[in-house]
């Protein structure tokens, strides 16, 4: 999964342009993931001017079956 | 706030703010919605513009202007220079106090702007967009509208929301990180350009002065080439080799959407305008003008739209995007994807065979014919260009 480093963002929006499911939130203040919609593509960590983004090799989406 | 407008602008940088100005001048009920606390801020921009682009607009002002540009320095990547000949003036704005004052014109035309509110889905009805949902203050509002003016920049959501595809690829995404330095020595009038891999790979670095020994400097990297080193790291290195007494007054980063410009800029009830609709020049990166430029048809249109009661009439403003700036940013951009191909001995030899002409020929149209010499296998593309 994409974990975020809050305190390196700068909330430019460079990672919400190439987000292909437009699941990155970003308000005047803060950022943050929509978990159950990211495919861990990585364009938002590949994008990024800051080093926002580190992707940690665990799956973030995985629905445990009722 | 009222609960319904007959205009909705989403984003108050210049062409948010500039359709607000134009759409509550020809009668339409404005209100623009600003994420940030304060309009203008934070600064998101190289914020250099030519005289032409902007006198259409605003009278350049001291009190927005840092520094008058009549120079270009070109750096090929050897470090020849090139200088060729501009016509005309160009500034180097202070986007705080011009972002003020573009804000000020729309609100004295009527248009209510409201900042600390963020939008966060479009609602529709019957395929047409009718309105936003908005958190303020702490509550979520829906916000009725006939028309919705997504103005939100790079990130480009209100359209995705209504179901346009707005996404930026990789290859046009160009990752940028800026910053504004005291105690940089620069000449005021001149705007230097670096090129190279070792600079800014499929992008460029910039020094745009802004008077008292202060500059903007900044880069951008396509985000398809910074997965190794990111575009801070890039800034950090040019900074310490070039300016190591620099004192860093602002970092920011930033995305500039360098994209073939969207066939649809319009839905019914939505239009898009600025970088939000990826109306920057693909090749300078550059969109305050032409996104005021858009938001000037825009806001004009919805203004009629209303007036008429006719949303068909919608389309004119994409008709007027396509013909006017459309057309040429379509040309740009597969000029941008020749000089895409570029390696640094291209560049060098460009440059070299530029600095060779009397100082007389050395014009921008010139550096493009050395391009295309310098590099055969161009000739090719460009006559593509010129005949597709």
């Amino acid at each position: 999964m994409i974990e975020i480093h809050e305190d390196k963002c700068d909330l430019c929006g460079c990672c919400v342009g190439v987000c292909p499911e437009n699941c990155i939130d970003l308000t005047e203040s803060r950022i943050s993931i929509e978990y159950d919609i990211c495919t861990d593509c990585r364009k938002c960590e590949w994008a990024c001017p800051f080093e926002v983004f580190e992707f940690k090799n665990q799956r973030a989406n995985v629905k445990v079956p009722a | 706030m009222k609960d319904s407008y007959d205009v909705v602008v989403v984003g108050g940088g210049p062409a948010g703010t500039t359709a607000a100005r134009f759409a509550a001048m020809g009668g339409a009920d404005v209100l623009v919605l600003e994420k940030d606390r304060e309009i203008g801020v934070p600064v998101r921009c190289g914020e250099a513009v030519d005289h032409e682009g902007i006198i259409e607009f605003i009278q350049p002002d001291k009190k927005f202007v840092a520094a008058e540009i009549r120079n270009f320095k070109l750096v090929a990547p050897d470090g020849t220079v090139v200088k060729p000949l501009i016509e005309g003036v160009g500034y180097v704005l202070d986007r705080r106090v011009f972002d003020y004052e573009l804000a000020r014109l729309a609100a004295d035309e009527g248009a209510e702007i409201v900042t600390k509110a963020y939008v966060d889905s479009v609602t529709r009805n019957n395929g047409r967009v009718d309105g936003v949902t908005v958190q303020y203050k702490g509550d979520r509002i829906r916000l009725k509208s006939k028309i919705v003016i997504g103005a939100d920049g790079v990130e480009s959501r209100v359209g995705r929301w209504a179901g346009m595809n707005t996404t930026v690829s990789m290859h046009d995404m160009e990752s940028a990180a800026q910053v504004t330095a005291a105690n940089v020595n620069v000449e005021d009038d001149t705007c230097l350009f670096y090129f190279g891999e070792k600079y800014a790979p499929g992008g460029y670095l910039w020094v745009f002065p802004k008077g008292n020994r202060t500059a903007n400097i900044g880069l951008a990297v396509a985000a398809d080439q910074s997965r190794k080193k990111h575009a801070l790291k890039f800034l950090e290195e040019f900074m310490e080799k070039k300016f190591p007494d620099a004192s860093v007054l602002s970092k920011l980063a930033g995305g500039v959407p360098c994209a073939e410009t969207l066939e649809e800029v319009s839905m019914p009830g939505l239009m898009l305008v600025g970088d939000a609709a990826h109306q920057v020049n693909p090749v300078s990166g550059g969109g305050i003008i032409s996104g005021m430029i858009a938001g000037k048809m825009a806001g004009k249109v919805a203004a009629d739209v209303v007036k008429k009661n006719d949303m068909s009439l919608l389309r004119d403003y994409d008709q007027e995007w396509q013909k006017s700036l459309g057309a040429r940013h379509h040309r740009y951009y597969k000029i941008k994807k020749v000089i895409y191909k570029f390696r640094d001995n291209d560049l060098n030899s460009i440059a070299a065979a530029m600095s060779k002409l009397p100082e007389s020929e050395q014009t921008l149209g010139a550096l493009f014919k050395q391009a295309v010499i310098k590099h055969p296998t161009l000739i090719v593309d460009v006559m593509k260009l010129f005949f597709s």
